[in-house]
């Protein structure tokens, strides 16, 4: 019995309605015509109230109700949608996001968050125009305001409902139900039916045998009343009879559900839909009109009120479009699951598992003989050919729009900017491109720092920027781009840029470089993601407090990926990370050093030399490839492995970024898809390895760091730096 | 958590509900409760400890009502907790227990 479920539902329905509202609430800001956003947050806020009333959720529902009566307002045009107001509604919207996690944890509402949400609405009272100001904070669920009270009975709606007999079972509560209706008007009348439950064992305590006869006093339109019963509407029957229907409605209501007819009949005359004596009438009629014919009664009845109040066609038509419609919407949904991120990490996982198990069958295929060999050969190249596609496809399941997080920081930059008092525009730029799961999760933290410093610190003051000619808004751009096997993503701002001589200024204050230290303009820049090192001489409580860059750097390590700077003074700075597109599986290129079997990542490298005819200086370490001169470096010498140095030795040239650089190792063996498994503790230091993967033959092989081999490369040789460098630059 | 637990009240025995009568208890109710009624010819539950009660409580307070007269046996109710009261309300299920609901001062 999984009762969780739909409340698992609801909680993530709830969090993409709240997402939704801030984007609506944020482009409000923006843009021209807010008609459609505004119908989008009320929308959103209407649905979350509603959900949240069937789950008895009463602190939401409360909550949203006023948020929503708010909006409504707005939406009528009986109040103006102010910068003012979209900041209430944006501090609604987190105090929604709050409640929704406390229904997640299932925890109580602190006492602090209740003193928040009444501060809250105590703030969107003047928008309420007197209508709910008054609604008290301890009143669970407040009627909706209604006009004037009508004269019970006919003037209701009446709703019949006989829940289905699972609803208990899949968690949902009828009583929530009768709650939330009571926040839509007021329930006149209301009787329970259980009808005559089955003796001892025969009797299922889990079976929702309950059923409600409610008259209902409401200026509620037809759709909201529906959507009440949106979640339990398969297997029940509902039943809403709208006010002032006609008595044959109600009688015909009355033979068509199972209970007795009298009872039910007394329980619509105690409610005021019928009087006794038209009641009586009806019942007469039918048991006439049954013995003149002698057939089903139920059919009977039915037929008659059909046949006297002939529905006009058009009414027909549209129910039928409107059915069409509502099974287009179904079927849309279901082209749609939606599946939690731990079950898809699960299938990367045995993916990764296939990919090794299929290898392993190819390499004992390969070596075996006899007549079925050949055979068998072709097999395993179809298997493995067929577990490529899976994992492809097993990986862009994995694969979201990187959109979700720069749409975040609409938000941030929005705040930030206010709270530093300066003006800035957000711009984005590819945010459909694709990545990861698991690294888009991961990316999130470094993209907050970068994004606060070049708010913080890159964007100047507003006086700065009028006296350099700059418009007085500032412009933050976030961008994604794919560029061959990797992500590139960018954050640059229109602000003052890196100041070279006072980051080195700075360096040598703090102890990082040695006072006359000979840096290239490039080095000294990088000296911002060194650990400790913050430039902004006033602590703002935003960053500066010198624990952001280094942060950063040792994210974009952790992921595999690699972060540059480039800088103009008093023109901008960008940031530009450039990220592996996957973390679990990659295409690799084996070579072996002394027996052991070694992996570098297929996309970097570009192509593999014998050593010897393009040997520039043994001495120090250089390659001219064909007028083009590179550093290597000996995977033998940077892991110091032991042994003869075979007589021909091969270059595998690689490209990281704009750094070029030759691994020299014993000998090439090819292609082969990789299956990362992370390293233990005691490999985290060893400069070089990203990470490691088990061969077809079970032997393990280390998966070499092109980022850190690339550095190591081109910093090992202190002498040839300057001019390896301005080689690679040109590269 | 449900506890149902023996008492007494004006010297007769009775059964005591103590913390939630929700659907994920009732199958473990039913069969307890079932068996209190062949026990007891006129089976009395004391309410006030139930902290909650749902659909499928009242469900199994009115199952246990039905059986009692199948079986030729009471079931009364009595001290119904603020919890119960506010569900008997809403679903206006108190008419077909039929006991004497006693509305504690403080309780509005």
């Amino acid at each position: 019995m999984d009762l969780d479920q739909a409340k698992q539902t609801y909680i993530i329905e709830a969090r993409e309605l709240l997402d939704a509202m801030e984007e609506a609430l944020l482009s409000v800001e923006g843009e021209g015509d807010p008609g459609e956003a505004i119908n989008a947050m009320f929308r959103a806020v209407h649905t979350i109230k509603g959900s949240a009333g069937l789950f008895g959720l009463d602190a939401i529902v409360h909550f949203a109700h006023i948020v929503e009566s708010v909006l409504d307002r707005v939406r009528g045009h009986a109040s103006q949608l102010t910068g003012e107001l979209v900041g209430y509604m944006l501090e609604c919207h987190d105090h929604l996001g709050r409640l929704i996690s406390d229904v997640q944890s299932e925890a109580q509402e602190s006492p602090e968050s209740i003193q928040d949400g009444e501060r809250i609405l105590a703030l969107l009272a003047p928008f309420l125009g007197g209508g709910l100001a008054k609604a008290a904070p301890a009143v669970p669920a407040s009627p909706a305001p209604r006009a004037e009270r009508e004269a019970p009975g006919r003037d209701c709606w009446h709703l019949s409902i006989r829940f289905s007999p699972d609803v208990l079972r899949n968690g949902m509560d009828p009583l929530s139900f009768v709650r939330y209706l009571k926040t839509l008007g007021e329930i006149v009348h209301l009787a329970s039916i259980f009808g005559t439950m089955p003796e001892r064992d025969a009797y299922d305590p889990e079976e929702c045998r309950l059923g409600l006869e409610i008259e209902l006093d409401t200026q509620a339109a037809r759709s909201t009343l529906e959507d009440v019963f949106e979640f339990v509407r398969e297997g029940s029957t509902i039943r809403l009879i709208p006010p002032n229907a006609k008595v044959e409605d109600y009688i015909q209501l009355i033979r068509d559900l199972p209970e007795e007819d009298r009872f039910l009949g007394e329980i619509l005359v105690a409610g005021g839909c019928l009087t006794a004596h038209e009641l009586e009438d009806a019942l007469k009629l039918q048991k006439q009109e049954t013995l003149e014919q002698g057939s089903v009664p139920g059919r009977m009845l039915g037929t008659i009120v059909i046949q006297e109040n002939a529905v006009p066609p058009p009414v027909v038509a549209a129910a039928l479009e409107k059915q069409k419609r509502f099974q287009e919407q179904k079927a849309q949904e279901l082209r749609v699951v939606k599946v939690s991120a731990d079950k898809l990490d699960r299938l990367v996982d045995l993916v990764g598992e296939l990919v090794i198990a299929g290898a392993s069958a190819h390499v004992q295929a390969a070596q075996s003989h006899g007549g079925q060999a050949a055979a068998l050969l072709e097999a395993t190249v179809t298997v493995n050919k067929l577990v490529e596609e899976i994992r492809d496809n097993a990986l862009s399941l994995r694969m979201v729009q990187i959109g979700e997080t720069f749409n975040r920081f609409r938000r941030i930059v929005r705040d930030v900017s206010l709270e530093l008092g300066k003006s800035i525009e957000l711009q984005i730029h590819g945010a459909d491109t694709e990545l990861d799961k698991s690294i888009v999760e991961k990316l999130g933290d470094p993209l907050l720092h970068i994004v606060r410093n070049s708010i913080d610190h890159g964007i100047e003051p507003l006086e700065l920027r009028r006296a350099r000619g700059k418009p007085d808004a500032g412009t933050l751009s976030l961008e994604a781009t794919h560029d061959s096997g990797s992500i590139i993503i960018e954050v640059s701002d229109d602000g003052g840029g890196l100041d070279t001589t006072r980051i080195l200024a700075k360096a040598v204050e703090r102890g990082l470089v040695k006072a006359g230290a000979q840096l290239s303009e490039q080095e000294v820049i990088n000296l911002i993601f060194e650990p400790g090192f913050s430039t902004a001489d006033a602590v703002s409580n935003l960053s500066g407090r010198g624990v952001g860059m280094d942060v950063v750097r040792r994210n974009i390590d952790e992921l595999r990926g690699t972060i540059e700077v480039e800088t103009e003074m008093g023109l901008g700075t960008t940031l530009r990370m450039r990220l592996p597109l996957t973390l679990a599986i990659i295409d690799g290129f084996r070579v072996e050093v002394a027996g052991a079997s070694y992996v570098v990542p297929l996309d970097v490298v570009i192509e593999c030399l014998d050593l010897a005819p393009f040997l520039e200086s043994e001495q120090n370490h250089l390659v001219n490839l064909r007028g083009e001169v590179l550093p290597f470096l000996r995977l033998r010498e940077v892991f110091q492995i032991p042994g003869a140095v075979p007589e021909r030795e091969r270059v595998v040239v690689i490209q990281h970024g704009e750094l070029r650089c030759g691994i020299v190792v014993d000998r090439l063996l090819g292609e082969f898809q990789t299956v990362i498994k992370p390293l233990g503790k005691l490999f985290r230091g060893a400069r070089g390895l990203g990470g490691s993967t088990i061969l077809g033959t079970g032997e393990v092989a280390l998966i070499l760091d092109v980022a850190q081999l690339s550095q190591l490369a081109v910093e090992r040789h202190a002498p040839t730096r300057k001019r390896a460098q301005a080689l690679a630059g040109t590269a | 958590m449900l506890h149902i637990e023996p008492s007494t009240h004006e010297n007769e025995p009775c059964l005591r509900l103590e913390g939630e009568l929700t659907i994920y208890f009732v199958a473990e109710a039913r069969s307890l409760l079932g068996a209190a009624l062949d026990q007891h010819p006129a089976l009395l539950l004391n309410l006030a400890g139930l902290e909650e009660l749902d659909t499928a409580g009242v469900q199994l307070l009115v199952w246990l009502k039905q059986e009692a007269r199948r079986r030729g046996r009471t079931l009364s109710l009595f001290a119904h907790s603020p919890a119960v009261l506010e569900v008997f309300d809403l679903l206006q299920v108190a008419g077909l227990f039929g006991d004497a609901l006693l509305i504690a001062p403080s309780a509005s």
